[in-house]
């Protein structure tokens, strides 16, 4: 598969974990968003820089050929993909970890045996 | 800066999110083991499909701008580290966000002291 086509598959896994698997919907929240943008103008920079200076080369031939700020644009799906797994990933271990906590916490006698 | 380029852009991501943690408190070092377990499945599925990628030739790397130093299956140690530097300065911001508007984010906010 080419670089193009996995970017492509990425963003739709991603999406799938977020909204199907992990459930924690990131991708409908404002703070994600708001977080993301921030993100996204810091990857430009530094993708920018590791691509322009040549850090990284890519094939022509596994790429469409339109770049922004000297990256392929596949970068930014990837880039995509990577900041909403990572973020989805971190509430959802947060979610789970205060969860139980709270559940630990707020009772006085010893967590129910029946599961 | 020749073959520590790729190194210090990482090191710089450090250091320009390190006032969230220091300053605005977020929490998100504090808290390295979920940190850990959260970068675990991105980590993952990304030096995998770099991997993929360095085998099929969809993209390469300088020797003269990295260390030098690769892993097994062609991937520079500075990529490696950049998908563990990347998602922490991800969380930073999204904790940072969240910290200044007080938006929702689908679970309980980090309890101080904790």
């Amino acid at each position: 598969m080419s670089y193009s086509t996995l970017a492509v598959v990425a963003v739709v896994g991603v999406l799938v974990v977020d909204l199907a698997v992990y459930r924690t919907r990131m991708v409908t929240r404002k703070v994600f968003w708001a977080a993301y943008a921030i993100i996204v103008v810091f990857q430009l920079l530094m993708n920018g820089v590791l691509t322009g200076l040549d850090v990284v080369t890519y094939d022509p031939g596994a790429i469409w050929g339109t770049r922004i700020a000297y990256a392929p644009v596949e970068d930014l799906l990837f880039g995509f993909a990577m900041v909403t797994l990572t973020l989805a990933s971190w509430a959802a271990v947060n979610r789970r970890a205060n969860t139980a906590r709270r559940r630990g916490l707020d009772t006085d006698t010893r967590p129910s045996s029946t599961r | 800066m020749g073959h520590l380029t790729y190194l210090a852009l990482l090191a710089g991501c450090l250091v320009v999110t390190a006032p969230l943690e220091l300053v605005l408190r977020v929490r998100v070092y504090a808290r390295w083991r979920r940190l850990l377990l959260a970068v675990l499945p991105e980590f993952v599925v990304f030096v995998v499909w770099v991997l993929y990628a360095i085998a099929q030739g969809h993209w390469d790397y300088s020797d003269e701008l990295t260390l030098g130093l690769r892993l097994p299956g062609g991937i520079p140690v500075e990529e490696v580290l950049f998908f563990l530097v990347v998602p922490l300065c991800s969380v930073l911001a999204l904790e940072a966000v969240r910290r200044v508007t007080g938006w929702d984010a689908g679970y309980p906010a980090e309890e101080a002291g904790r």
